[in-house]
């Protein structure tokens, strides 16, 4: 192939259109200006979705990666431009996601004295990265964008960083486009050994009550289809993490609802009466053991992840499998028996119908009062025959969405889990529109949440992005309220909010709204919010002091959650 | 659980930024580095840490792996004193009056199997390699004799028993799978 002379700022958008980059999110200023400058001669290829604050930019390029399983970009100027995509570098860093931030940076020759708008981004970025690389040379973007996206969704997949000096955006150097599928001293997917394999199966052969805990690690390895195969040859049940939702369809037999604080409370106590435990990518999160001295001590723990440092970290297990799930899983399958576990799957029955008639009832199917979250949830999940993806916010709204929404599809939930980002779903739900343009998104928001990003709305307009906005207004940070009530002696500290009319807001956007204050009219609005062709905002007036339940507190043990608060 | 001094020996590529990461492995989990030396190893292009650092046997584990997850790290192992060599270096600068009038200094320097390297009317210089014991014992003979003006020591540099060279080895390793893979993916 012929070498061709161009800029640095020309080689990166023809290293992403090599990478099959087709949509980036971003935001200009000075230090990157000569890659906007390029860019605007890649319309027609590359996709630039103009963001209305860096933060969701970086936010919307993990919507599009968690619901489309390529890499999100985010293309922002120095310092600030830079600085505002941390937040969203460091929630893709605890939740695996792949994206690229390109941020710009000073000119090499000015590295290092504090010139206009300069931040050591890759001293600030590294710890919160799985990779920060500054690039000082032209001829050094081919290799140094390869890298980046060989990196960001290899292994375990994660945030990549590439601080872009000004003068290699300008120097001009003979391109040539760069592969990269190997790096020396980084090995993406561990070796597992046979007798790894042998020990987990015998012990799993052996069990009489098999549990399995799913997390994202199946969704991120496409093992959906290898996990349902693992669990229906030897009938195992499992509970799933908040990440893992979509793993495995809700409604699937085996399928046993959600694990941690606020999951449900059958697969939190069986957590603790199984005799084998199976993890599936899932990294034994504080949110989801509570306690570890207490969490499954009676069970023999096998760990299938491809993260090395996962295994033993906070939850020490008897047999690791390192390795892509989607190979584990199957070699694992290959060596089990045909099983049937009726006794031990039928015992969590009780618990589903004691958690029924304790808590989902009265937050599903009230018949009077005012309107619960979770009937808002389900009713909205249910419209969309249980189709849509799921976005949320983070607090109450996010609790109960996920708990209550349903998923028949896979990757269909987009949430801050490991960060618990407020902020993170309004632009979430942008990127995710563009990841999968042919499903319907759904984004709840809490009334603090959707504050924290609502100049999103000028994207959303602009791009008359389909984002199906709810917003769960209780007027209050909710989450944080039910903490006071329950461990601060109600004392309200700053969580009580004065809204503003977000009907006026929507407006102001042209965006269609709606609000719903009584169950009578919640199906109509949401029809409406269906119907609309392109984006929505329905407010629904929800009960103000409304829980999220069952719990597990704090430091409190998997199997005495509480029912009531 | 139990603590105790571990080395670490850490194989990197040689690239700037990277001494960062490594420490803030340790940063994160408050643990003091007791000694860190970074240098060239026999790889060509490949630097080598050695770190020492008070622990218990389950966190250096976790931090091993942390440190081995850092992109341009080759490897990272973990060794307790009785696998490796190690070595220390420490220099000890002497009044050289007080040297000359008191003939017992000189009998503790040989005693301890250390050399004068450098004299001059002011001061004096004293070399010493060895074990930490050893440094730190003869440091406070010299002190107590009160003829110290300065004493610095290096960190620990250490070399495993083990017969067989896992860093080789490892990438030695790496690139035969890698060939092997563009091989497949060719046919
Ligand atoms: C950026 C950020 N700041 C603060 C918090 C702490 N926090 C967690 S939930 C919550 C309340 C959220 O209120 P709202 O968005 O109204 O949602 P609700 O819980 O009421 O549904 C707060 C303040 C956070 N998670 N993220
Ligand atoms: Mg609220």
């Amino acid at each position: 192939m012929s070498k061709e002379r161009i800029t640095g700022a020309e080689a990166l958008m023809r290293s992403l259109e090599h990478q099959g980059v087709t949509t980036l999110f971003g935001y200009p200023g000075g230090s990157i200006m000569p890659a906007f400058d390029a860019l605007y001669g890649h319309r027609q290829t590359l996709n630039h979705i103009l963001v209305r604050h860096e933060q969701a930019a970086a936010h919307a390029a993990e919507g599009y990666a968690r619901v489309s399983g390529r890499v999100g970009v985010c293309l922002v100027t120095s310092g600030p431009g830079a600085t505002n995509t941390v937040t969203g570098i460091a929630d893709a860093m605890i939740d695996s996601t792949p994206i690229v931030v390109i941020a710009g940076q000073v000119g090499t020759s000015f590295l290092g004295s504090d010139a206009f708008q300069e931040v050591d981004l890759v001293g600030v970025t590294q710890p919160i990265s799985k990779w920060s690389y500054q690039i000082r040379r032209a001829e050094d973007v081919p290799m140094a964008v390869a890298k980046a996206f060989y990196i960001a969704r290899s292994g375990r997949p994660g945030p990549v960083v590439l601080d872009f000096a000004k003068n290699a955006q300008v120097e001009m150097f003979d391109y040539e486009p760069v592969d990269i599928d190997y790096v020396r001293s980084y090995v993406p997917v561990p070796d597992t050994d046979e007798a790894a394999f042998d020990e987990a199966a015998r012990l799993i052969n052996a069990a009489r009550r098999p549990f399995a805990l799913v997390g994202q690690g199946v969704e991120l390895g496409n093992a959906q289809e290898e996990l349902l195969a693992f669990l229906e040859k030897a009938d195992i049940p499992c509970g799933t993490t908040l990440l893992g939702l979509s793993a495995i369809p809700t409604d699937h037999r085996l399928n046993k609802g959600m694990l941690g604080m606020h999951g449900n409370l059958g697969p939190n106590v069986k957590t603790n009466e199984c005799d084998v435990l199976i993890a599936v990518g899932m990294r034994f999160d504080d949110r989801v053991t509570g306690n570890v001295e207490t969490y499954a001590r009676q069970a023999k723990i096998i760990h299938l992840d491809i993260d090395p440092a996962e295994i033993n970290k906070n939850v020490k297990v008897d047999v690791a499998v390192p390795g892509d799930c989607k190979h584990t899983l199957r070699c694992l399958t290959d060596r089990l028996c045909e099983a049937k576990h009726n006794d031990w799957i039928d015992s969590f029955k009780p618990y589903e119908e004691q958690e029924f008639a304790r808590v989902i009832e009265q937050e599903v199917y009230p018949q009077e009062g005012p309107l619960k979250m979770g009937e808002v949830a389900r009713a909205v999940s249910e419209a969309t025959g249980n189709q849509a993806v799921l976005v949320t916010d983070v607090g109450q709204n996010q609790m109960l969405s996920a708990r209550y929404f349903k998923y028949s599809r896979k990757r269909s939930i987009v949430t801050s889990g490991g960060l618990g980002t407020m902020g993170f779903g309004l632009p979430a739900a942008i990127g995710a529109t563009f990841g999968t343009p042919e499903r319907t998104v759904c984004a709840f928001m809490g009334d603090g949440g959707l504050q924290m990003s609502i100049q999103e709305l000028g994207t959303i307009m602009e791009q008359r992005s389909p984002v199906k906005i709810i917003l769960l207004n209780n007027n209050y940070l909710g989450n944080v309220r039910q903490w006071q009530a329950m461990f601060f002696g109600r004392r309200y500290s700053f969580t009580p909010m004065l809204n503003p009319d977000y009907m006026k807001i929507a407006e102001a956007y042209g965006i269609p709204s709606r609000v719903v204050e009584r169950r009578e009219d919640l199906a109509a609005g949401i029809e409406a919010m269906l119907a609309a062709d392109g984006p929505f905002l329905l407010e629904v007036a929800v009960i103000e002091e409304g829980n999220v339940l069952p719990m597990t507190p704090p430091g409190g043990t998997v199997d005495e959650m509480l029912l009531e608060c | 659980m139990e603590k105790k001094l571990y080395t670490l020996i850490v194989y990197s590529e040689n690239i700037a930024g990277l001494l960062n990461q490594v420490t803030a492995v340790f940063t994160r989990r408050q643990i003091n580095i007791e000694s860190l030396n970074v240098s060239a190893s026999s790889i060509q292009g490949v630097h080598k840490y050695t770190i020492t650092a008070w622990t218990d046997g389950e966190t250096i584990v976790k931090v091993v792996r942390q440190i081995e997850k850092k992109i341009e790290v080759i490897q990272a192992h973990y060794f307790t004193d009785d696998e490796i060599f190690y070595h220390e270096i420490a220099l000890y600068k002497l009044s050289t009056p007080k040297l000359e009038s008191d003939a017992y200094i000189s009998k503790v320097i040989r005693r301890y199997g250390a050399s004068i390297v450098e004299v001059n009317p002011v001061y004096s210089i004293v070399k010493k390699t060895g074990m930490s014991d050893e440094i730190t014992a003869l440091n406070s003979e010299l002190q107590s004799l009160g003829c110290v003006l300065q004493f610095v020591r290096s960190g620990r540099v250490a070399i495993t028993k083990s017969c067989v060279e896992r860093v080789n080895e490892f990438l030695a390793e790496r690139e035969a799978k890698h060939l092997n893979n563009k091989h497949i993916n060719n046919l």
